[in-house]
């Protein structure tokens, strides 16, 4: 069964534990219905292909939290480079690379490399050694356990469907006010349950 | 130029805790020594741009980074900076190779790269300072220092 944007998204929110979910791009829309709390931070306005550097600053500089980066397929092959600099800091980080094959913001255009790129492979590649595919909704929902429990780094990707017409989707409140919550909580947590 | 034993020094002076960078020609020298060190930790990224998201989340997580960079490699960031300063308002503190500065200062150089750096610091809104060829640890410490109390970015230009 192929999965829509907020399908793939749906098993992330009970498993996500203590991990800042860094959402980008479209999933900034649909993220914030799932969870809304001050350990979700909307990366919006952003630097588009730097969600999972983000990331993993974010993870290096609270390894007792985390971080999940929700990025785009478009997204992550603008920075892939960044693969190899998270396989060479291990750290609890997780990509979770939304796979449409199109540029869904800028009203639907095809990737380059739309429907051929292995994000799994390229990770494994970089050195990455978990790294997930999932087309099936079923079988996605059955193995998310696993794919977001032990240590990072890992990537995980999702094909999803691909949505014509969207627009830039608005984050949930002003940047400063994101990013004053998210540092407050995470100071006011600092290595705390 | 400081040596790569007094840039490790400078940036533990100024309680820099990563400095995430892509060595040139010139800063690449620093790299055992930045290596050894231990304190900061060493993040090597595999471009500018990236280097700059890293130092945002790093940021965002109470950490104290500064990104080391070649000016063309600065050109390269110029979106992540736009979004690191001006989007979430980041006192973001480079340190910035620039390429045939001197022999350009001189008029012998065809290298297009030292035309620019200053023009696009000034473009993106950058504040810099330069560090010149006698300055010593204390001096890039301090430079440093001085943007983390005050929460501004700071880019410190260093001429090759």
């Amino acid at each position: 069964m192929a999965m829509s944007l907020r399908d793939a998204l749906e098993p992330l929110a009970p498993l996500r534990g203590r991990r800042v979910v860094v959402s980008t791009m479209a999933s900034v829309a649909v993220w914030p219905q799932l969870s809304d709390g001050p350990f979700d931070f909307a990366y919006m306005p952003s630097a588009m292909g730097q969600g999972p550097a983000l990331g993993l600053g974010l993870a290096l500089a609270r390894p007792d939290r985390g971080a999940i980066v929700l990025s785009g397929d478009g997204s992550l092959l603008m920075n892939l480079g960044s693969l190899a600099t998270i396989a060479a800091c291990p750290a609890p980080l997780w990509i979770v690379v939304l796979d449409n094959g199109l540029y869904e913001v800028t009203g639907g255009q095809p990737t380059a490399g739309a429907g051929r790129v292995d994000f799994a492979a390229l990770a494994r590649g970089a050195g990455i050694p978990r790294a997930y595919a999932f087309s099936d909704l079923a079988d996605w929902r059955r193995r998310a356990p696993e794919a977001l429990d032990g240590e990072g780094p890992v990537l995980i990707s999702l094909k999803i469907e691909g949505r014509m017409g969207q627009k830039t989707p608005k984050p949930p409140r002003p940047m400063q006010d994101q990013m004053r919550r998210l540092t407050e909580a995470l100071a006011a947590n600092d290595g705390a349950g | 130029m400081l040596s790569g034993s007094e840039a490790a020094k400078a940036f533990r002076l100024a309680g820099v805790s990563h400095v995430v960078w892509i060595p040139d020609s010139e800063l690449g020298a620093w790299d055992a020594s930045l290596a050894a060190a231990g304190t900061p930790a060493l993040i090597r990224a595999a471009r500018e741009g990236e280097a700059v998201g890293i130092a945002i989340g790093l940021m965002l997580g109470g950490r104290n980074p500064v990104v080391v960079m070649q000016c063309t490699g600065l050109f390269e960031a110029g979106d992540a900076l736009r979004n690191a300063v001006h989007d979430l308002g980041m006192p973001l503190r480079c340190i910035v190779g620039v390429r045939s500065w001197k022999a350009f200062r001189a008029g012998g150089t065809v290298d297009t790269c030292p035309q620019f750096a200053e023009p696009i610091l000034h473009a993106w809104r950058m504040p810099f300072a330069w560090l010149d060829d006698a300055a010593d640890a204390s001096a890039l410490a301090g430079l440093l220092a001085g943007a983390e109390r005050t929460r501004s970015p700071l880019a410190v230009l260093i001429g090759e």
